[in-house]
């Protein structure tokens, strides 16, 4: 297929080969392309847009935890009623909502939408995705979904501030199986769902276009185990994808159908719902936690595979040295996905299934530590000995495994069941999963940002800007995550309006009053991240083919690449990870550049420790 | 600059190790020591993965730093010098990749028992919940249920039924699947005997809940449909806070509710109280009339 771009050069299509139009691909953003790169910062810049909105409705969240019942600044007088207090109804629409579209509009679509399909491609030598038209479909959709969910804040059985869905994003039934359980679990609950299911089409469409592309259009020489540690990661998640979703979206229609037809998949008989007539039926709501959790635990992992690929690749580079363990990584990454779909039931240790089934999910999940542990090493591995640059880009990828080994040990806590039964449901779960989420995934997403710009723009981020958003954000993140470990330890549960109704609680009203503070550097913060990307577009010190000196086949291409990508078809000699090797006089060797010497290069020799 | 940046990474986990040192005192933890044996034993499963993890947490940091100072001294180094020319080391993947699974598979075995105990109604201490139904006096047989009340949760409160009185005899009754005309009713007031092992049924009218008493480390969602046994032991006789731990609506936050351990007659008490008010204006009453 990268035959088409030998000729790309010479015809109109590579334009931007001459350096020109760095904006090129910008330009192209508000329209239909098939071009994955265009596609890629479709995904990038909804996703930051998507962010912010997620963001807001966690300061929402945040307001209500510290200033219980006081009117809320600025977004209250957009939304709640009664002069700006959130209701409790309205609480429960923000964390819910502030999950969906976290998880939903942000994590994901970041991870394999903006950065899947602009790296793909591009790392593996081929011109485009093998669909490109599914590929523009599996963005164009992410707006409807987008409408579904704001649809779902806003209309009910009518329009108003509390309307939004209630049922936290796993929407356990019988809350929102049932209308009458929650002022939201109307039609607000039906757009959710659907918004859900149009989200899950859309990763659909993209996990099977990511498989097709890496299966069958890599660059000559570019056998597996010469792929990148990124591409890695975003093959297994297409495969987690392609095998989960499914079970995710069944059990949405039957949902649905529970709703809108009256079946009763989720709705045992004789529940007597907020003074409803009895539920006929026999069905169950465990079974909605089984298929939920037997895609979002696979899900969970999406939100993490591609991220741990792309620090591994940044951090290679910036260290100036091959990658700590190839074959170990790329094993482990496999093995978390393998486990990973046989630990769903840690999330419902406490739910009432059958308790032998407790021991099981809990001896897989705490085996599922092992591979993220070798994970760990491997990194710090990478770093020793090597000779770090200390720019933006590496700072995120170091926050990225430091808060990765926070995210992963507090997992160990919630994996022993005993254990759990005291901390499930409490505060300890959200710094859990907030660790992982957004100290790993995110901070590594920042230094993607800051590592590919330059070739999506062809000029580099600020790196002032970029360190003083770094510090803001790992200062910010950390004063309102770390201590809510300590929220869990002290029994505070999530998700609760007002947790100092009960005595035992009052005490901790100061703590989270210092983490809404925390919470709104972390938040301004970001505007910062905004204003770097936007400034740089125009006044970025300009970056040339390569400007990190790495290895990987994208940085042949020209920044930003054109239509077609690779001004000459790449061909691939060697793994992306060969900086300074001791033969060579840069320290650097390209995946492209022919082996000077006819004999081969022994890759596997004891080397000797760093003096 | 970069010097800055590798004590940033160095300072922040003392700070994290020194917030949890003094976290105990500052009243950020748990909510005082655990109030039954069987939380007690969950707080020791607690700290032992604590340390585990604080040593892990150290190691790994203090690993991390120290590559990281070691990187930037390195780098003022010649800068012909290059960087360790290293794919990895097969020694060190299978020490860290074996020491850890068995440290895992430890801590994993380690944790059965207290699970089985917790929810597997074999393992429950029946011999004790036995003699502490013997002891209020009620008329059992082999298969009459252990459980001392049903707890039915609703939106948004606790619903409490009690075994009543025989009318003959004046003893406790055992506690029937079905509501009986001679249950006693309470609401958001559990009274249960202390210092032994007691059982409940847990039950949900509506949605989910989840019943959760933080003191004694106790956790159970109600689940539409099913009739979970869960069964406690206070070691004090006091009045401890239940609480609703999974969401089931707007009001989740409200579902308070207490739970008040008490000694076996002052329980007895509470029952026939229970009975007196409910009874109360009726039958007894009109009967007394009656009889005169
Ligand atoms: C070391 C590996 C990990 C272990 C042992 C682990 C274990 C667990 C357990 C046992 C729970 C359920 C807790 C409860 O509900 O009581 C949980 C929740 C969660 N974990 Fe992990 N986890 C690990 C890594 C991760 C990673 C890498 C991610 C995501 C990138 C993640 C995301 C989540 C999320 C989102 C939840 C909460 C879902 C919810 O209830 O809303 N975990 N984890
Ligand atoms: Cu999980
Ligand atoms: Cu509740």
């Amino acid at each position: 297929m990268s035959s088409i771009a030998a000729t790309a050069g010479s015809s109109d299509h590579g334009h931007s080969a001459h350096g020109e139009d760095r904006l090129a691909l910008l330009k192209a953003v508000p329209f239909w392309s098939t071009d994955h790169k265009v596609i890629g910062i479709q995904f990038l810049l909804t996703t930051i847009l998507m962010l912010m909105v997620g963001g807001a409705l966690a300061l929402g969240v945040r307001w209500q935890l510290s200033f219980p019942w006081e009117n809320m600044p600025i977004l209250g007088a957009l939304f709640a009623n009664a002069g700006g207090q959130v209701s409790p109804e309205f609480y429960t629409m923000l964390f819910t909502m502030h999950a969906t579209v976290m998880i939903f509009l942000v994590i994901i679509p970041v991870l394999a939408g903006a950065f899947g399909n602009f790296l793909i491609p591009l790392m593996i030598g081929a011109d485009d995705m093998a669909f490109p038209i599914l590929n523009a479909l599996s963005y164009w959709i992410m707006w409807p979904a987008a409408f579904c969910f704001a649809a779902s804040m806003v209309f009910n059985d009518g329009l108003g501030p509390n309307a939004g869905p209630a049922a936290g994003w796993t929407s356990y039934p019988a809350l929102s199986a049932i209308p009458e359980a929650a002022p939201g679990s109307g039609w607000a609950q039906f757009w959710w769902l659907l918004g859900v299911t149009l989200v899950g089409v859309s990763s659909m469409m993209g996990s099977v276009n990511y498989m097709t592309t890496i299966i069958n259009m890599r660059a000559p020489g570019l056998t597996l185990f010469r792929m990148p540690m990124t591409i890695w990661g975003m093959f297994i998640t297409a495969i987690l994808q392609a095998f989960a979703l499914p079970v995710l979206t069944a059990a949405g229609f039957m949902l649905m159908a529970d709703r809108v037809f009256g079946t009763c998949f989720f709705v045992p008989s004789g529940l007597v719902v907020n003074n409803a007539a009895p539920t006929v039926g026999g069905g169950q709501t465990l079974l909605w936690q089984h298929l939920f959790w037997f895609y979002s635990h696979p899900a969970v992992y999406i939100m993490v595979l591609p991220a741990m690929g792309m620090v591994s690749d940044m951090l290679s580079c910036m260290c100036r040295k091959p990658l700590f363990g190839y074959k170990p990584m790329v094993y482990s990454l496999a093995a978390i996905a393998g486990l990973g779909f046989i630990v769903w039931g840690h999330h419902m240790f406490i739910s009432g299934m059958n308790p032998a089934l407790g021991m099981t999910f809990m001896v897989s999940t705490i085996m599922i530590a092992l591979p993220s542990a070798v994970k760990v090493f491997n990194w710090i591995g990478t770093i020793w000995g090597g000779r770090p640059v200390f720019n933006v880009v590496f700072l995120n990828c170091v926050a990225f495994i430091s808060m990765f080994i926070v995210g992963g040990l507090s997992g160990i806590f919630m994996a022993a069941v005993p254990v759990d039964i005291y901390i499930h449901d409490t505060y300890f779960i959200v710094a859990h999963f907030h660790y992982v989420l957004f100290g790993a995934t995110l901070f590594g997403v920042f230094g993607a940002i800051q590592f590919w710009y330059p070739k999506m723009f062809g000029r580099y981020m600020s790196e002032g800007w970029g360190k003083l958003h770094f510090f803001l954000s790992f200062a910010g993140f950390n004063g309102t995550f770390f201590p809510m470990h300590l929220l869990g330890v002290a029994g505070m549960p999530r998700r609760y309006a007002d947790p100092y109704l009960y005595p035992y609680l009052e005490h901790l009203l100061p703590l989270n009053q210092f983490m809404t503070l925390s919470a709104c550097v972390m938040g301004f913060a970001q505007f910062i991240l905004i204003g770097n990307i936007i400034l740089s577009w125009f006044f970025g010190k300009k970056a040339g083919r390569n400007p990190w000196n790495a290895n990987g086949l994208e940085w042949t291409a020209p920044s930003p690449p054109g239509h077609g990508n690779f001004d000459i078809p790449p061909i691939v000699y060697r793994g992306p990870y060969e900086y300074s090797h001791p033969d060579r006089e840069s320290d650097f060797w390209p995946q492209t550049e022919p082996p000077e010497a006819p004999k081969p290069v022994p890759q596997q020799d004891p080397e000797p420790a760093p003096a | 600059m970069k010097w800055f940046w590798c004590c940033f990474f160095t300072f922040w986990p003392i700070l994290a190790v020194i917030v949890c040192l003094a976290s105990p005192s500052l009243g950020w933890w748990f909510p005082g020591a655990s109030a039954s044996p069987l939380g007690e034993r969950i707080d020791d499963l607690f700290y032992m993965i604590l340390i585990i993890s604080a040593i892990t947490f150290i190691g790994t940091q203090a690993g991390l730093a120290y590559v990281l100072f070691r990187g930037a001294a390195d780098t003022d180094k010649d800068p012909s010098h290059k960087a360790w020319f290293s794919h990895g080391s097969h020694e060190l993947e299978v020490i860290w990749s074996v020491v850890p699974a068995f440290i895992l598979l430890f801590i994993a075995l380690y944790q059965m028992d207290v699970w089985a105990e917790y929810r597997v109604k074999d393992a429950f201490p029946q011999q004790k919940m036995r003699s502490v139904l013997e002891r209020l006096g009620q008329e059992r047989d082999e298969d009459s249920s252990l459980a001392l009340a049903e707890v039915t949760a609703r939106q948004f409160e606790w619903r409490i039924r009690y075994p009543g009185f025989d009318p003959e005899t004046g003893d406790l009754l055992p506690l029937m699947p079905e509501p009986q005309a001679t249950d006693l009713y309470a609401v958001n007031d559990l009274h249960l005997p202390s210092s032994s092992p007691v059982m409940i049924n847990l039950k949900t009218m509506d949605v989910q809940h989840s019943f959760f008493l933080p003191e004694l480390r106790i956790k159970q969602d109600a689940v539409p449909g099913l009739v979970i046994p869960i069964w406690l032991e206070a070691n004090e006789q006091r009045t401890y806070q239940l609480l609703c731990a999974e969401l089931c609506g707007w009001g989740h936050y409200k579902m308070k509710a207490r739970f008040v351990a008490e000694s076996e007659e002052d329980f007895l008490d509470y029952l026939h109280r229970l009975h007196e008010e409910q009874n109360y204006d009726r039958v007894e009453n009109s009967e007394d009339v009656a009889a005169e």
